[in-house]
């Protein structure tokens, strides 16, 4: 022990204690585990095979429907974002107002409303739309969610995408123009990819955003995974109906908030030091 | 009946239903303003929690975000408003058998909007918190303050200056979801102005109103805010 002595001894570890935060911590977790606990044990105890069987498959139609109606109006969103944001950057008052109306209209509205205004608002024109070949487009709650849900997406999408490209500095552009690149050039070989480092992101956000918007276009009888759940639930009367589902779009939303961190780490790898 | 113009239908009064639909504006408003002062607390302890160094505290402050932010806010508001009824009854049975629970559809919207508000609040506190440097905490600590005092006369009014921005979008995305309770039968805007479209068969009308209706209040919550960040903004060259 003499020599151990003679070392200057290290600090003992500090005392771990009971401190409040603590306390109020274990609590809470496990307050938590209770609570999923809970509804274990409801899922296991209210187990029935006959209502798995019946609305298992009409579970994975809703999902198929509720990803289709995401895919789709995303790309569509995405197509019609561009025009859009071009508009909010161009120095044209009428053209930058005109974008800058559409952009505030689809994001200072909520999307329940404009969902509602497309599937009740333009279905009460019927007899105009059958004029012009539209009704069968507008008659189809499925096609009037895709159209609300599109607009209200490129919207969102447009800001995304000017605000990604306006973080390029501005030297990107002049510096292409003094090697001889010409715009379109300049936009897709220097400004895109940087831009679209910094754009992940928020298209992942809003991808998952959509997703969990999507939800609402269950109430204009569309059947998606939400849908099936409503349906579930008023014929059985079974809660478990709505906890299914909430587990489902979890899940979902998990996956996807992963992936997209994944991607982002990747992609910024030659960034890390 | 006769085709009645559009002025007449959007005129006060029996004939109108720009009343109801007023009402209805206020119904959204006060669910809104009834919301964010409970939605802000809990965000703001939430925000605590995940920045804390006790591990057990910031599990639990994530699995709360994780959920409220990965549900569709229509999931969370239905497994409310049908599950919270079964659940109380299940408890109520112990005491009193032959009692009955019917949810209050602005109780149940408030209650989903806050859990809903305050993850995404939580989110900006945590970011405000991080944006206010070590120096802050330690100069108090050096002026011999107590952990309350540094959190409510130095923290706290940097904090919610940094936070502002975020917190008005968080004010906005209520003001928008509170049109989803109208699904579970609140009479507000886009519930009261669906009763006239469906009554009156003009649709499109009606609905643009409620969504006029939204933008007001949108704009109107722009020039508060604006109006709130110049004071923020006096105080501080007043220093």
């Amino acid at each position: 022990m003499s020599v151990t002595a003679a070392i200057v001894e290290r600090p003992p570890p500090q005392a771990r204690g009971w401190p409040r935060s603590r306390i109020i911590g274990y609590a809470l977790v496990s307050l938590w585990i209770a609570f999923g606990l809970g509804i274990v044990a409801y899922l296991v105890f209210a187990w029935n095979a006959e209502f798995f069987a019946k609305y298992a498959p009409a579970y994975l139609k809703g999902l198929e429907v509720t990803l289709s109606l995401v895919a789709i109006s995303m790309v569509l969103g995405a197509i019609l974002s561009v025009p859009v944001a071009y508009g909010r950057m161009s120095k044209n008052p009428v053209l930058s107002g005109l974008a800058y109306c559409y952009v505030y209209f689809f994001r200072g509205t909520p999307l329940l409303v404009q969902t509602f205004l497309v599937y009740y608002g333009l279905g009460s024109f019927r007899p105009e739309l059958q004029t012009i070949g539209l009704w069968w487009f507008f008659r189809e709650a499925f096609y009037c969610g895709v159209f609300a849900f599109a607009l209200n997406t490129a919207a969102y999408q447009a800001e995304i995408l000017r605000g990604a490209i306006e973080s390029v500095p501005r030297g990107q552009w002049e510096g292409a123009a003094s090697l001889g690149l010409h715009k379109l050039q300049t936009l897709r070989k220097i400004i895109l990819p940087q831009a679209l480092i910094v754009a992940l992101r928020p298209y992942g956000n809003e991808l998952i955003l959509m997703i969990k918007a999507s939800a609402i276009v269950a109430i204009i009888t569309v059947y998606d995974l939400m849908g099936q759940a409503k349906l579930a639930f008023a014929n059985s009367f079974d809660i478990q109906a709505y906890i299914w589902v909430a587990i489902v779009y979890l899940v979902m939303v998990e996956i996807l908030r992963h992936a997209i961190e994944w991607i982002e780490r990747r992609i910024t790898i030659h960034l890390k030091r | 009946m006769p085709s009645q113009s559009i002025w007449t239908l959007l005129s006060w009064g029996p004939d109108g239903w720009l009343d109801d639909i007023a009402s209805g504006a206020m119904v959204t408003v006060a669910l809104a303003l009834a919301t964010l002062p409970i939605g802000l607390t809990i965000g703001f302890f939430i925000a605590l929690g995940k920045q804390s160094e006790e591990p057990s505290l910031r599990l639990a402050a994530n699995v709360y975000t994780t959920i409220f932010r990965g549900l569709p806010e229509l999931v969370t508001l239905f497994l409310f408003f049908f599950g919270m009824p079964i659940l109380l009854q299940h408890l109520i049975r112990y005491f009193r058998p032959e009692a009955t629970i019917d949810v209050n559809g602005f109780v149940a919207g408030m209650i989903v909007l806050a859990l809903i508000f305050s993850s995404y609040a939580s989110e900006v506190f945590l970011s405000a918190f991080r944006a206010i440097p070590k120096g802050q905490y330690e100069g108090s600590y050096a002026l011999g303050l107590s952990s309350w005092q540094t959190m409510r006369k130095v923290i706290l009014p940097q904090l919610l200056r940094i936070a502002f921005p975020g917190l008005e979008n968080c004010w906005l995305a209520l003001l928008k979801d509170t049109s989803l309770v109208s699904i579970v039968g609140l009479a507000e805007t886009l519930r009261n102005a669906g009763v006239a479209a469906r009554v009156t068969k003009h649709s499109f009308l009606f609905y643009s109103v409620a969504a006029l209706v939204f933008l007001v209040l949108a704009v109107l919550s722009s020039f508060a805010t604006n109006a709130i960040l110049r004071s923020l903004g006096k105080r501080e060259a007043q220093r």
